[in-house]
């Protein structure tokens, strides 16, 4: 099995306070890496970083043994769900869901009716986001992974105002993604319940 | 679909949702217009020399209030997060949010400015021309407005730093702008001033994206 994302001594400093340094992980297809960490220990800066958004202050990441620069082939085949859902809140979910599947380089064959549908918006996909709740924004935010073909889910608590139905549904999506040979990094402190699935586990906060 | 027109359709329909709140700067523009005949004098002769200086300066405030708003939403709800893995070059969707954000503030501006144009006396035969150089002004302030509010989208106190950052920049825009409805005004021929305002844009449309989407990078990244 080859590498397909590989990181190297990463560190991230926010002014002169340093949240992680010398952090090294791999990812192959089908496996899951879990980041822990108490609040605060940099678990999103990770993320953010990983996905290119945020600055990575030192380290090196590969993808498919090539370093990542952007706007690369390694974007189109990510999706990230972060703290901020990525919704406009006077669009309906259905017009969030298709805007992303319209600008992604590799998007998937499901429509907005059977991806909202699948989390329980059927009701509400045509409402405008602002007006739903928190844990149906959430579920509308998490619908966007299956607009996107990408091979690596990059999660920032995805389980945050879920209820037990939605933690479900989740749970059933990241496994399906996994046997698929897909790739994920979530950040969450609740148990993953995969099965037999491989999860690697990476404590943040441990660097001082 | 490409990216492009997406973002374009998108920022329209989001547009044309939240209709009320784009009128206000056009409002802004009417009103401070409005001003200057009540607080000066409202003497034909003194309302038709100021009239250049007066529609130019209400465009520019009009414009910099409308730019407060141009990525503070999408900073807000993760729009711009989604942006930078948008597998499209970053520098052409600032670019279509900076034409849909000028189609939806600065073009009503220029189509009323004529209107505006009577109340300050500005003479008829001299409309066409004040229009047109609005019409490159005020894309001109939002490809620089733009690079302003990707600076400062992150920060909290965000309000009085953009109009500091934008209106120096803005100068040569304001000079050339007036100096064009001025000279048409006194039946002097504004080409001069309106090639400069065209190149002007040009060579906005050309570079000013590459700076917003750096600004855009640089906001993101902590």
């Amino acid at each position: 099995m080859t590498s397909r994302l590989k990181a190297e001594d990463l560190g991230l400093w926010r002014g002169d306070r340093c949240l992680c340094r010398g952090v090294s992980f791999t990812l192959d297809d089908g496996t899951l890496l879990q980041l822990v960490g108490a609040n605060g220990s940099g678990k999103t800066s990770l993320l953010r970083a990983v996905a290119g958004i945020g600055r990575l202050d030192e380290g090196r990441l590969s993808w498919d043994d090539q370093p990542i620069r952007r706007p690369s082939a390694y974007q189109g085949d990510l999706a990230y769900v972060g703290h901020h859902n990525g919704l406009k809140q006077h669009l309906s979910a259905t017009e969030n869901y298709l805007f992303y599947q319209i600008v992604a380089e590799y998007s998937s064959s499901i429509t907005a009716s059977e991806a909202l549908g699948l989390f329980g918006l059927a009701g509400v996909a045509d409402r405008p986001v602002a007006l739903l709740s928190m844990g149906q924004k959430r579920r509308a935010a998490l619908a966007r992974l299956l607009a996107l073909k990408a091979r690596l889910w990059l999660l920032d608590e995805p389980l945050g105002s879920l209820d037990a139905a939605g933690t479900a549904l989740v749970m059933r999506l990241l496994r399906q993604h996994l046997e698929q040979g897909g790739m994920a990094m979530v950040s969450t402190h609740q148990p993953l319940e995969l099965g037999s699935l491989p999860v690697q586990r990476l404590e943040m906060g441990t660097v001082s | 679909m490409s990216p492009l027109l997406a973002v374009l359709s998108q920022d329209l329909r989001l547009a044309y949702r939240r209709r009320g709140e784009m009128t206000t700067p056009l409002m802004f523009f009417i009103l401070v217009t409005m001003l200057f005949p009540l607080g000066l004098s409202p003497q034909p002769e003194l309302l038709r020399t100021i009239a250049p200086g007066v529609l130019w300066v209400a465009a520019l405030l009009a414009a910099l209030i409308s730019q407060q708003s141009l990525f503070k939403s999408d900073f807000d709800d993760g729009t711009l997060e989604q942006w930078l893995l948008i597998p499209a070059p970053l520098e052409l969707l600032a670019l279509a949010r900076v034409a849909s954000h000028w189609f939806v503030s600065g073009l009503p501006l220029v189509v009323l400015s004529p209107l505006m144009g009577i109340l300050m006396n500005y003479p008829e035969a001299a409309m066409a021309e004040m229009a047109l150089s609005l019409l490159f002004g005020t894309a001109i302030l939002s490809l620089l407005g733009a690079v302003g509010a990707a600076l400062t989208v992150g920060l909290r106190q965000s309000g009085v730093l953009l109009p500091i950052l934008v209106l120096p920049l803005a100068i040569p825009v304001l000079i050339f702008g007036a100096q064009a409805a001025a000279q048409a005004a006194r039946g002097e021929d504004p080409s001069g001033a309106l090639y400069l305002l065209a190149a002007l844009l040009v060579l906005g449309i050309t570079l000013v994206p590459f700076a917003i989407a750096a600004a855009i990078r640089v906001s993101m990244e902590s």
